[in-house]
């Protein structure tokens, strides 16, 4: 994968692009929202990460003038302003998702990792499927092998989640975000024990676990055999 | 700045001035009028006076020629306070009358004319100044000469009496008005050199200074009770302030020294990569809870200072109410507790969805956090949470009932405040902001939190209004 870091600070920029190319990606970065903006424009990157304060052009400007051009590379906005309203005109601008900072690493990659890999327009299959579990989004049915699993409305949108983003890493806040639509942070934990509920309907009694627990960073739906 | 060239440069004074000008003016033509007037119909009574003598003494002088005109004249001039009176021949021989000392040539013309005399009973030149006659001249058939005239010292005493009395008044006004003002000034310069003289240490920092009010109910007064009231609410927010400040420093800085005195313990005594790794994951999960506390207070700042009141759009609190129940029964269910939601009818209502969510969910944790059963009852009964959207009149209510044991009543006040957690819960976790910001929330939108008791239990209540906040003006 080919990112783009456009962030002023170069420490943070430097971190990033280290961190990026640790876990096999390739990445590059700008410091100022121009230079950001021409190296967007010139290369072929799969996801751009933007902070929102940038000298010479603003990190919403960047991406404005980029999606005026008919740029549609998937943008993360970063940002010191982490209120609701501040992540609203973020992707009002033109930004696919919003981390404020401080961030998590782990955190920032499955949100780009998501990011990238929407392109490839996963979310339009009716059936979704992970080793022998299925899920069928227009019939609302889940199964295992040859049983049916019930669950709860919101179980189901959970799943429906985790299976659409399949070998990927989903954070807790990507799952608050996604499947409850809340951001803010929860004093404690709630979404852990979701999962787990979850878990010991689709996995419990199966010799194959498919909902996985990745230390430090969140939860991710695999078929085990992989 | 002098005291006097203070005095003079306020408003009150030049005010004082203008006024003055104008009536000394108004006056001064009042007065100039009323003089000359009075001078024009005396003028007018002596010309008639005088013309009705003469057509009387020449009627006379017709009857009984020269020798009874005279001996009419010599009758009339002698009475006290007569008219003036000479008749002569054609040479200007004084035939009678009671005048001397006319200007030569005075009688040579007839008519109108303004002269110097004497009387004749006067004729010491030395010691009666001449003094000044309106007379007419005229003409008798035969040669003779009848001048009747009238003095006009009487005249020209009204006259001056009324310009010195004009004079005087106008002094006095000017004097009067100049002193009134002064002191009017004077009076109102001090109450405000008094409250320029507070204004000034307050801005020095004694924020418990406070503006004198003179109990008189002026204009003054109340603007000096409106100040007061500013300056009590600043106050208030001042201390706030400090307050917020003394308790992020010590709640803030616990934990920082927790985390540097874990990572220096680590530099010290780590010897194998597995302890290194424990003590940069124990820095990391320290600083996550720093940044959530940091993160909280940011979101409290931001709802009491009103900014939030933009994002308001109308929602169904008893979906919410749904919602977090939902989102919080699996965790309630882990810890023994059953969670309820009471919320069947829609509850519609005005506000910041996210932040009410939040405020809500707050209230539900801790709830979780306390009503945890110790061996499997709470209280002696089953440990249970109930969360219900109502509306009741114009208002929203959410509350959020536990079995737990609940929170003394002289504490409930306190636990709202940030940073605040009661001594049996420093052990749980929690920055202690989860109550704040469930207020600040309830307050943004013009409602309130309460926290009563659920016998046995805490029963914590967010009233909303229905429409959402009033803008309050200011």
């Amino acid at each position: 994968m080919r990112l783009l870091v456009i962030e002023d600070d170069r420490d943070a920029a430097d971190y990033l692009v280290k961190a990026f190319r640790e876990v096999g990606h390739v990445a590059d970065a700008a410091t100022d929202g121009d230079d950001g903006l021409a190296m967007a424009l010139g290369g072929q990157y799969d996801v751009l990460i933007v902070d929102r304060m940038l000298p010479k052009r603003d990190g919403l400007a960047v991406i404005g003038a980029l999606r005026a051009k008919g740029m549609e590379t998937p943008a993360l906005i970063l940002s010191a302003l982490g209120q609701v309203d501040d992540r609203v005109k973020g992707l009002r601008a033109g930004g696919d998702d919003y981390l404020p900072k401080p961030y998590s690493f782990s955190e920032l990659l499955a949100r780009v990792e998501v990011l990238a890999r929407r392109r490839v327009g996963r979310s339009e299959e009716t059936v979704l499927r992970v080793g022998d579990l299925k899920l069928d989004r227009l019939s609302h049915q889940v199964h295992r092998g040859q049983d049916e699993i019930s669950l709860q409305p919101r179980e189901f949108r959970l799943l429906e989640y985790l299976m659409q983003h399949a070998g990927q890493v989903v954070t807790r806040t990507m799952l608050l975000e996604n499947v409850w639509d809340y951001h803010f942070d929860p004093q404690t934990n709630v979404i852990d024990v979701h999962i787990s509920r979850l878990r010991s309907k689709i996995d419990k009694g199966f010799s194959l676990p498919l909902l996985h627990t990745v230390r430090g960073a969140g939860y991710m739906i695999r078929d085990g055999a992989r | 700045m002098t005291a006097l060239g203070k005095l003079f440069r306020t408003t009150t004074f030049k005010l004082t001035l203008v006024y003055l000008t104008v009536f000394a003016l108004f006056a001064a033509f009042l007065l100039g009028y009323f003089a000359l007037n009075t001078r024009r119909l005396i003028t007018e009574q002596i010309t008639d006076t005088v013309n009705a003598e003469i057509t009387g003494l020449s009627e006379q002088y017709r009857l009984g020629g020269v020798r009874r005109l005279v001996a009419v004249v010599d009758a009339r001039a002698r009475r006290p306070g007569s008219s003036l009176y000479l008749v002569t021949t054609f040479a200007g021989e004084s035939l009678a009358g009671n005048v001397t000392s006319l200007p030569p040539g005075t009688l040579d013309n007839a008519g109108w004319t303004e002269t110097a005399y004497r009387r004749l009973d006067e004729s010491d030149s030395a010691e009666h100044p001449e003094h000044r006659a309106l007379a007419r001249v005229f003409q008798l058939p035969g040669g003779f000469r009848l001048l009747v005239g009238r003095d006009l010292d009487e005249r020209e005493r009204l006259y001056n009496i009324v310009i010195s009395a004009g004079r005087w008044s106008i002094a006095i006004v000017i004097v009067l008005g100049l002193v009134g003002g002064l002191f009017v000034t004077r009076r109102v310069l001090r109450r405000v050199d008094a409250m320029t003289e507070t204004t000034r240490t307050i801005m020095q920092g004694d924020l418990g200074g406070r503006l004198p009010v003179a109990g008189t109910g002026d204009e003054l007064d109340r603007l000096a009770e409106n100040l007061n009231l500013m300056l009590e609410r600043i106050e208030a927010l001042m201390h706030g302030l400090k307050e917020v400040s003394d308790n992020i420093a010590h709640d803030l800085k616990t934990p920082l020294t927790r985390l540097r005195n874990r990572a220096e313990q680590a530099l010290r005594s780590a010897k194998k990569e597995s302890e290194y790794r424990a003590a940069l994951e124990n820095t990391i999960e320290e600083s996550d809870g720093l940044i959530r506390t940091f993160n909280a207070l940011l979101m409290i700042a931001r709802a009491e200072s009103g900014q939030a009141r933009e994002n308001m759009s109308e929602f169904d609190a008893a979906e919410i109410a749904h919602d977090i129940g939902e989102l919080y029964e699996p965790l309630a269910e882990e810890k023994g507790i059953a969670l309820k939601v009471e919320a069947e009818t829609p509850a519609p209502l005005n506000g910041n969805r996210e932040l009410i969510s939040q405020a809500l969910a707050n209230l539900v944790d801790n709830s979780i956090k306390y009503a945890e059963p110790r061996n499997g009852t709470v209280n002696g009964g089953p440990a249970e949470i109930v969360v219900r959207a109502l509306s009741e009149g114009d208002r929203i209510l959410l509350t959020v009932a536990d079995s737990g044991p609940g929170i003394p009543e002289a504490d409930r006040s306190r636990v709202i405040e940030r940073f605040v957690r009661l001594e049996q819960s420093r052990s749980k976790p929690g920055s202690g902001l989860g109550l704040s910001l469930a207020s600040a929330v309830a307050r943004l939108h013009g409602g309130e939190l309460t926290l009563a008791d659920n016998n046995p239990g805490l029963k914590s209540i967010i009233a909303l209004p229905r429409g959402g906040p009033v803008q309050i003006g200011g």
